[in-house]
């Protein structure tokens, strides 16, 4: 058997091949990493709109009360005080603090909650969770009935409004449940690009009604997981096995503030004694000298040649025509407007320590 | 997929015009479709001794780096610097303003390394 016939396929699948995407494994699917092009996928998205197949991602639905559930403790983010129709980031922790899997949380009911977590992790959540929850809560793993689109750029609001009436009263971080073919579909003011847009939950089978029926607006077009990445590290979003694993914290990882210290979680110990101590390493953001772009696991200096972290992601920035990184550096060593370089041990080129935020343009809080 | 008729070219989707002894060289429309958008470049310095598919260029996409061969040995002598600041020329024009160096040929005998734009036709076919 071949690698590709492992490889799982989304319901739209035969879409992307007659759009002309060009398909790659990622996290054990089949998925599309570009259809016209990287850099024009990206520039749709910062300037109009994008609509993206992440149906790979996993989804639980938790019955319970939160504190009762023990889905409070699992988590680092607080559920408490978290609004109905709210929706809220955070990750899951293994007993060094390490992380499982970051994931999003949306409050559909008082004590009914849907998790949203990485297609790659999702067993091994789906494991974690049935064996840290407890007995009187239920969870049901719903990811092979569930698709996901999303739509994201400046315009996706002016897109989606004739087909979601009502979804222009959708807050940041905040979902509803729309009607779309007699069914219930949920859609949340989330996104991974750093623009205004939208993330659609819909049954597998109906996913591509939808997604002719956006495409149908001339403003839209299909994007890969290609301008997906370049939009996410443009923001400095972490991705799951390269800036999150489980040898690494949400401290050391800078992500810290989706962790709520006031609650019990598992973790909590290792992470509240870095937090008065310090950490050893940590996640920075680096901008390149010139257009060459970082790659992940080339090696991060000090100016002297002395070796002092690696980098988990690194592409080109469009929006600052550099390239741009994440890497985990070691702590102290390095810090904000330092020079680096990256490479290896034949090539290396300088970059300067910089904030992870790398742009600050996007129409993400309009 | 774009194949000019009288270019010479390699395995590893390079191209080469041959002017008397000059040797102008770049990568093919099925290179530079299989690389994507083309975002930075190394060109080699005038001057430096190119080696018959030796490395001779290192080009980046969004995703990944890659090493491009000289289809021919010889002295270079001139580089197409506008591809330092919009390497996605080699993109738009793989042929023509996407270029990347010129090189006085050391030895035509080489040439007969190389494919013809039939041979490569055939070659881009047959390995799918």
């Amino acid at each position: 058997m071949s690698l590709t016939e492992s490889l799982k396929k989304t319901s739209l699948y035969d879409k992307h091949i007659a759009l002309g995407a060009k398909m790659v494994p990622f996290g054990g699917w089949d998925m599309p990493v570009q259809y016209e092009g990287v850099i024009a996928e990206y520039t749709q998205t910062r300037e109009a709109v994008s609509m993206f197949d992440i149906s790979h991602m996993g989804e639980f639905v938790v019955v319970g009360d939160c504190v009762e559930s023990g889905l409070d403790r699992i988590v680092t983010m607080s559920l408490e005080d978290l609004p109905v129709k709210f929706a809220r980031y955070g990750m899951m922790l293994n007993d060094n603090g390490g992380i499982i899997d970051d994931l999003i949380i949306f409050r559909m009911e008082k004590d009914k909650w849907f998790l949203v977590v990485n297609g790659a992790t999702t067993e091994k959540d789906l494991e974690h969770l049935k064996s840290s929850l407890n007995p009187s809560a239920r969870i049901e793993d719903v990811s092979s009935v569930t698709a996901k689109i999303d739509v994201q750029g400046p315009l996706s609001r002016d897109v989606l409004k004739s087909i979601f009436p009502g979804i222009e009263k959708l807050e940041y971080y905040t979902f509803d449940f729309f009607n779309y073919l007699s069914k219930n579909i949920l859609i949340s003011r989330t996104g991974y690009t750093g623009e205004l847009g939208y993330e659609i939950y819909l049954p597998w089978d109906s996913i591509d009604v939808l997604w002719n029926k956006i495409l149908e607006d001339k403003r839209v077009r299909p994007a890969g997981l290609g301008a997906r990445d370049v939009l996410r590290l443009e923001m400095g979003y972490s991705l799951y096995g390269h800036e999150l694993s489980e040898s690494i914290t949400p401290i050391e990882a800078g992500l810290g503030k989706f962790v709520d210290f006031g609650k019990e979680f598992i973790g909590k110990e290792v992470l509240l004694k870095q937090k008065e101590q310090g950490v050893d390493r940590r996640i920075i953001g680096f901008v390149s000298d010139n257009r060459r772009s970082p790659r992940a696991e080339q090696a991060i200096y000090a100016l002297d040649g002395t070796e002092v972290g690696v980098v988990t992601s690194g592409t080109f920035s469009v929006a600052l025509q550099r390239g741009i990184g994440l890497g985990l550096v070691d702590h102290g060593v390095v810090k904000k407007e330092d020079k680096v370089l990256f490479g290896n041990e034949k090539a290396r080129s300088e970059a300067s320590v910089t904030s992870r935020i790398f742009y600050k343009g996007g129409s993400l809080k309009d | 997929m774009e194949i000019v008729e009288h270019l010479m070219y390699t395995k590893e989707h390079e191209w080469v015009l041959v002017d008397d002894d000059i040797a102008t060289i770049g990568i093919t429309d099925y290179a530079q479709s299989s690389l994507g958008d083309i975002t930075f470049i190394e060109l080699p310095s005038v001057d430096d001794e190119a080696e018959q598919f030796g490395e001779i260029v290192s080009v980046e996409s969004v995703k990944a780096a890659s090493d491009i061969f000289s289809p021919i040995s010889g002295r270079v002598i001139e580089i197409n610097t506008e591809l330092e600041t919009d390497p996605a020329l080699i993109n738009k024009s793989p042929y023509e303003k996407g270029w990347l160096a010129k090189i006085e040929i050391a030895d035509k005998e080489e040439l007969s390394n190389l494919m013809t734009a039939e041979e490569y036709e055939n070659f881009l076919e047959s390995s799918g």
